[in-house]
């Protein structure tokens, strides 16, 4: 039992980024009929805005301390970080320790900008051409922004750690009733799980109560209908691209303690978020978030080695057997809805 | 019995009966009008017949044997040809190459690998071919690209592409929708010319009681889902219960 | 003759003449002169850009002319390599049972993939190929070790049975051969002052791959070919005209797949080594770049984009900052370092950036390709040529 439970666990924070790209596939795809395969990008991009606001706060100044020698006797080079010599020691250390949740505050506007100029610039000429072109446009798209980030940031990860406050491990057994140190979980998957959930949360209730999610609901729905009501439909699409871009980079940013950062990281998950699309079913929200934890938790039962010694292999490919055996069981995935993509 | 035996077909689309009891019996070569004013359920009814919608009560039987549950080309290999309200036609093809797909789909059945055979030697194929698009007058733009002709001849080049089959049942919706005038008496005639060599049976919803009434041998009146009347055609001319249906209709 | 009309044969002995001259014509430049880097080099690059012309022309044949488009394809890619080296391994290292079993299990791999992957189309199709090659790859990867050699890659070494010619060997492992000819012989032929230099491998790979164009022309022109291209145009139809697409789809995916096979089989008689690199996403990408940069669905577009795409890869992949350096070097200092500093990104291991930058450019500007574009010149000069003659009827009736 408590080793079922540590499993499930261990397949939520995959499951929680699977999620979290899917939602805004899903979104992109709901609403301006696109398939982007420059959506894994945007996670990517995502993390890399983690690695910069790194960067950006570990900017240090060097000065000669004579108060310190080094072995020849010479004063010592001692270069400290801008921000813990306008905070002060303490705080200054502070800040740097929490430097990915800090990255949020880049990562946000970087990555609606982003978005948004992909829209515009790019998408937008898209919408009445093949579904092969714009797979193709926007495949093209992932191997620059890729490559990009390679040519700045080198091919190797790029460590990110999470606060020492929240680097550690929790003991969830003891919590829960079960024996002390059967279920010891890392207190940040615990983080990036509970993040996910606020966020998914977030876009669902902003789709649910304001007006603008319900002008996108509607346009999801039937964009024609919606753009003859003389709503400027166009824009608010515009707009959700942002947000999707926006969610894929927060799940980005996040995900970056639990893997460090590599430029290829975007197109891992972006091919197991599509398979996450498939099976939840192509335009729907919740289906996408549903499948994502699923096939998260699977995939992590599926490395158990009590099931690997059953099937060899059974972690690698599990998400693609049950992506081919509920497209072929439920062509429309667990939760399409009738009349998407149905060519 | 008829060719076409249709018996108590209804199809709802969520809280809307398309099609309530609809019955029909269509005799061997003789051209079977459906008309009835917009939102009847003709073309659902068409829908039906060749196996894009399945209805959900009743049954379809085509020279006895049950259409429903078949797929669209098996429904077409047992002998019926569609003509669609808008022309479905292979527009990045030439229209010789259009008019060349049914001949070979007659000859080789649903599916074949031809794939060391040359198009262009298959001379009898081509012969048919010919021959089929010389009586729709459509032979001089043989080398046009379908989707670049004007919408009287995509029809045109669609009815020849149905016959070329030698289907025994030829399913026509609206085959004069958006025509001028010449071409719908062009139609007019090329259909009666089909019509004369006695071996084709045809159902034509139309609009067009011009159309109607010089070529059916037999009218059904379909209103709401479910047919007022059927009769000859002399009959149905000024039927109360078709004044009654059309009132406040536009035509 | 063989089945084709007059202008496909002598567009036939085109590509004939073209593939036997390759060695010469794409060698314009002396060995030592400063444009030698413009030369195709010989003979690893010609033999990769006739494998790839061929994977590409396969592809054509699924995606030119059905519209659909598999991301797929480089999983029947490694599945030949991998057949292909067994046979070496196992029987002999003539390479034609390894190509053959090559053709086989490319050809079977597809028939199962194809056959589930082909119940969706449209994105469903793309995304369920791109799953099954991926999977593909994990496995070689992983559990598939015994087979695949993993991360290392499978190779040829003195220790294998080798039934039919383990005898003949000593020492180390001799090189992959038909019937003793190796594949990597070389005749240097002196001429007119310059070396030039004929690989056997190279014509083995060149004359598979016009047979396999000459196939291809076939198919083309044949009425499957016809009713491939129908599906792409309009599949309701052909479904109402009694024609059941799904058996010509499955047709065009395994004939495409024994195709990759084929170029996984020769890649491994060139070079017996076949690591799991092969099947990744990214050399799917790489053949459906070739096809629409060359021009999907016309015949010569793809081996046009294979030569393309490998040609600059290896052009671009050795061009460093010092030889930039050398070009720019007739600009003023503060120039040649800025234009040093923009073309940086672009050359030696930025060729990814260029590939990924190409294929927007393409896509976005030029969605049929060279040939489309070879052709828009054609008729701009054309009429530029009679300005003020009828201009042809382009323009679509309606």
């Amino acid at each position: 039992m408590d080793a079922i439970i540590l499993q499930m666990l261990n397949g939520l924070d995959k499951g929680s980024a699977y999620a979290l790209i899917a939602l805004g596939l899903t979104l992109i795809f709901g609403t301006l009929g696109v398939v982007n395969f420059a959506h894994g990008a945007m996670f990517m991009i995502g993390a890399f805005c983690a690695v910069t606001m790194q960067r950006l706060l570990h900017l240090s100044f060097t000065v000669l301390d004579p108060t310190k020698k080094d072995f020849l006797g010479n004063p010592m080079k001692v270069s400290t970080p801008y921000i813990e010599h306008w905070f002060g020691k303490a705080t200054g250390a502070a800040i740097l320790d929490w430097s990915v949740p800090i990255s949020i505050l880049l990562a946000v506007p970087v990555m609606v900008i982003l978005g948004v100029v992909m829209e515009r610039g790019l998408i937008k000429h898209f919408y009445k051409r093949a579904h092969a072109d714009q797979i193709l446009v926007t495949f093209g798209l992932a191997i620059v922004l890729q490559e990009i980030v390679k040519q700045v940031f080198g091919a190797n990860p790029i460590p990110t750690p999470a606060p020492h406050a929240l680097a550690g491990a929790l003991d969830l057994g003891a919590m829960l009733g079960f024996a002390a140190n059967t279920i010891v979980y890392p207190a940040w998957r615990l983080i990036y799980f509970l993040f996910s959930l606020v966020i998914i949360g977030g876009v669902f209730a902003f789709l649910q109560f304001t007006t603008f999610g319900m002008v996108v609901r509607a346009g999801m729905a039937d964009r024609e209908t919606v753009g003859l009501l003389g709503i400027n439909i166009d824009r608010r699409f515009t707009i959700m691209f942002g947000l999707a871009a926006a969610v894929a980079g927060l799940a980005g940013v996040m995900y970056t303690p639990i893997n460090s950062p590599n430029y290829h990281m975007g197109m891992d998950f972006l091919v197991l978020s599509f398979v996450v699309v498939v099976v939840g079913g192509m335009g729907s929200l919740p289906g996408a978030v549903a499948a994502g934890f699923l096939l998260g938790i699977l995939e992590s039962f599926g490395s158990m080695n009590a099931v690997k010694d059953l099937i060899p292999g059974i972690d690698q490919i599990i998400i693609y057997v049950i992506a081919i055996v509920v497209l072929l069981t439920r062509p429309r995935g667990l939760m399409g809805r009738r009349g998407v993509m149905e060519d | 019995m008829g060719i076409l035996e249709v018996k108590g077909v209804g199809k709802r689309f969520g809280g809307l009966q398309a099609l309530g009891d609809v019955n029909l019996s269509v005799r061997e070569n003789t051209v079977h009008a459906i008309i009835g004013p917009n939102g009847a359920g003709k073309s659902t009814l068409l829908n039906c017949l060749v196996g894009k919608l399945i209805p959900d009560t009743g049954s379809v039987l085509f020279s006895g044997q049950s259409v429903l549950g078949r797929k669209p080309h098996e429904i077409n290999q047992m002998g019926i040809s569609r003509v669609f309200q808008t022309p479905e036609i292979f527009g990045d093809l030439t229209v010789l190459e259009n008019v060349l797909i049914p001949c070979f789909a007659k000859r080789d059945g649903a599916y074949r690998l031809h794939a060391f055979e040359t198009v262009a030697h298959e001379a009898e194929i081509n012969a048919q071919a010919e021959a089929m698009l010389k009586g729709v007058k459509m032979w001089e733009k043989r080398a046009a690209h379908a989707g670049t002709l004007s919408r009287g001849d995509k029809r045109r080049l669609e009815l020849a592409m149905c016959l070329a089959q030698g289907p025994k049942l030829l399913l026509l919706d609206e085959p004069t929708a958006g025509m001028a005038r010449a071409d719908t008496n062009a139609t007019i005639a090329l259909l009666k010319e089909i019509k004369a060599r006695g071996d084709i049976t045809m159902v034509i919803i139309e609009h067009d009681m011009e159309v109607v009434f010089s070529l059916a041998d037999r009218i059904t009146v379909l209103a709401q889902g479910t047919p007022l009347v059927e009769d000859e055609p002399e009959k149905i001319k000024g039927h109360p219960k078709v004044k009654e249906a059309y009132l406040g209709e536009a035509h | 003759m063989l089945g084709l009309g007059k202008r496909d044969l002598i567009f036939l002995a085109v590509v004939l003449a073209l593939t036997l001259a390759a060695p010469v014509l794409l060698n314009p430049f002396a060995e030592n002169s400063g444009l030698a880097q413009f030369n195709a080099g010989y003979p690893d690059l010609m033999q990769r850009i006739a494998i790839f012309a061929i994977f590409a022309v396969g592809f054509n044949i699924l995606f030119g002319l059905t519209g659909y488009l598999s991301f797929g394809h480089a999983a029947f890619l490694g599945v030949g390599s991998y057949s292909a080296l067994w046979m070496f391994k196992l029987l002999s290292l003539n390479i034609i049972p390894g190509i053959i079993l090559a053709v086989i299990m490319g050809g079977v791999f597809a028939l199962a993939i194809g056959y589930v992957s082909l119940r969706r189309s449209g994105i469903y199709f793309s995304i369920l190929t791109l799953a099954f090659a991926q999977m593909s790859y994990n496995l070689a990867y992983s559990v598939l070790t015994p087979i695949t050699n993993g991360e290392s890659g499978l190779q040829p070494d003195l220790g294998d049975p080798r039934i039919l010619d383990a005898a003949s060997s000593s020492g180390s492992v001799p090189p992959t051969n038909i019937f003793g000819l190796a594949m990597s012989e070389t005749w240097k032929v002196d001429f007119l002052g310059r070396v030039f230099q004929f690989n056997a491998g190279y014509y083995v790979c060149g004359l598979i791959s016009v047979l396999m164009f000459y196939l291809a022309l076939r198919i083309f022109r044949s009425p499957f070919g016809m009713m491939l291209r129908a599906v792409k145009s309009n599949q309701n139809r052909l479904n109402y005209t009694g024609l059941n697409t799904r058996p010509y789809m499955l047709t065009a995916f395994v004939i495409s797949g024994m195709y990759a096979g084929l170029a996984g089989g020769l890649m491994a008689a060139m070079d017996p080594l076949a690591g799991p690199d092969r099947m990744q996403w990214t050399a799917s990408g790489e053949v459906v770049l070739m096809t629409i940069l060359g021009g999907a669905g016309t015949m010569l577009g793809p081996v046009l984009g294979a030569g393309f795409i490998k040609y600059f890869e290896n052009i671009f992949s050795k061009i460093n900052d010092h030889v930039l350096q050398g070009w720019f070097s007739v600009f003023p200092h503060w120039l040649q370092d800025l234009l040093v500093t923009i073309f940086h990104p672009f050359m030696g291991k930025g060729w990814n950036l260029t590939l990924g930058l190409l294929f927007m450019l393409v896509v976005i500007f030029l969605p049929g390709g060279l040939i489309e574009g070879g052709n828009r010149l054609m008729r701009l000069t054309r009429r530029r040529r009679r300005d003020d003659g009828p201009r042809p009827s382009e323009a679509p009736a309606e």
